[in-house]
């Protein structure tokens, strides 16, 4: 059933992601919510470089738990991605090209993504301690300052996702319902 | 009356964070369960599927069900002839979640300004409820408030010829907003009645009720049994990815209220909502 999908996300790869599909991620993914993103468009407004390569990365919309002795990291699931809608479409101008989070995206997100050729994954939101067992590393990247709010470089593997929005726009949460409702009330 | 210290305080709210983070409360399993049964979806069932194991894994393994492990909200009944002795009481409420957040390897998410931000690192304050009752004893409720869900939450001030009508429109419009948003199945607590600031309280209050119970005025019984009923025929469903399960549960509590208004409050939460209660 599951589309087995190794990152880096290239934009082939990316566009031939169709909402709707369900795939199990691997490779590095980085980790960074509302103060991470503030912080990376202030630094590229001011013309400097990422703490990270930008090109082909995803990015994981999630703030952690701090990992118990033994554990690889805390419960992990996403937070809620519309917060980072006024950042996403600057990130995504530098080379970014996947976000994993949950929630509604903006319009503005939906065209920089079909402009760009990005996808937008859904991670189930609240099954953090699920998410945190496909996490196989976890580094400190840079804004340690910002707690669970720092920038992180994890390896998946075979993380179970939805893609909710495609490079064409086509989105799950619109297209997912209004199919449920048809068949409900056919 | 009776002495407690407040060091007994600081050691339960302590516990009860730690507790109520890891552990969901039977009654919300059991609503989860129950809809996954009645779900039919092929990625519906899939993802309620998910939230069973994790909140499995996160019972087995003690590990926060979610990351987000909230605002710490701790509703104290106090009996009124209980004289708490040997440290101040809010002070008290803090040292646990502090030692709590730390101990449990919670997610510290509290910043000290709403406008400037700037993380607390222990989750203190406390959001702390505080009510004094008949007795000798303090019943102590931790419900730890994820965000995600606490965003898309509403509150109005109706005209009373708004009337029924009004908060049923009101009830599905809130929930259609939040859509996806706040992680669905979604609990959903109601306040209706007092004054704005009950509203809301009623609403919050509504959230800590089991899911399994009842208003006990037949006539709101029924409200809550119906806006359940219609919540699920949205179709929003687990995750927003559309089902029949958009809500797990929904309560309503209520008070008099003046004869100008008509407050309203909802208070939205997620599929993990967490309460534990404990009584000294």
């Amino acid at each position: 059933m599951e589309r087995q999908v190794t990152l880096p996300l290239t934009e082939a790869l990316a566009r031939s992601l169709r909402a709707g599909d369900r795939v199990l991620v691997t490779g590095t993914i980085y980790t960074s919510r509302d103060a991470g993103h503030k912080r990376m468009c202030e630094t590229l407004a001011k013309g400097e470089p990422l703490p990270f390569d930008p090109r082909d990365a995803t990015i994981y919309y999630v703030g952690p738990t701090p990992a118990k002795p033994g554990q690889v990291i805390g419960s992990a699931g996403p937070t809620t991605s519309g917060r980072m809608d006024a950042y996403a479409p600057t990130l995504m101008s530098v080379g970014a090209r996947g976000m994993i989070g949950k929630g509604a995206r903006l319009p503005e997100v939906v065209d920089a993504m079909k402009k760009y050729g990005g996808v937008y994954f859904g991670a189930v939101g609240g099954a953090g301690a699920l998410l945190a067992r496909c996490i196989k590393k976890c580094e400190l990247v840079a804004y340690g300052d910002l707690g669970a709010e720092a920038l992180r470089k994890l390896y998946v593997e075979d993380m179970p996702l939805v893609v909710v929005i495609d490079s064409e726009g086509r989105n799950l949460y619109e297209e997912g319902r209004a199919a449920y409702l048809k068949e409900r009330d056919a | 009356m009776r002495e407690i210290e407040a060091a007994q305080i600081t050691e339960v709210v302590e516990r009860l964070c730690v507790e109520a983070n890891e552990h969901l409360p039977e009654d919300v399993k059991c609503a989860i369960r129950d809809c996954r049964a009645r779900e039919d979806g092929t990625i519906a069932q899939g993802v309620l599927d998910d939230i069973i194991e994790n909140f499995e894994i996160a019972d087995r393994e003690c590990v926060p069900v979610c990351q987000d492990t909230g605002m710490a909200c701790i509703f104290l009944e106090i009996g009124q002839d209980v004289h708490i002795t040997g440290g101040d009481l809010t002070e008290a409420v803090d040292e646990g979640v502090r030692r709590g957040y730390e101990r449990g390897y919670l997610r510290k998410s509290v910043v000290k300004d709403p406008v400037r931000r700037g993380n607390t690192g222990d989750n203190t304050p406390a959001m702390l409820y505080t009510e004094i009752v008949p007795g000798e004893q303090i019943r102590i409720t931790a419900g730890p408030k994820g965000f995600g869900s606490e965003n898309m939450s509403a509150i109005r001030m109706f005209k009373p010829s708004a009337g029924l009508q009004g908060i049923k429109d009101f009830i599905l419009e809130t929930v259609e907003a939040a859509g996806p948003n706040p992680c669905p199945p979604m609990v959903v607590g109601v306040g209706i009645g007092g004054t704005f600031d009950k509203a809301a309280l009623l609403a919050k209050k509504a959230l800590m009720r089991p899911l399994d119970s009842s208003h006990e005025d037949p006539f709101y019984a029924e409200l809550e049994e119906e806006m359940l009923e219609k919540i699920n025929r949205l179709g929003i469903g687990p995750q927003g990815f559309g089902g029949r399960t958009t809500a797990i549960g929904l309560n309503i509590e209520t008070l008099p209220t003046h004869i100008a208004g008509m407050p309203c409050a909802i208070n939205i939460s997620c599929h993990v909502t967490r309460h534990k209660t404990e009584v000294i």
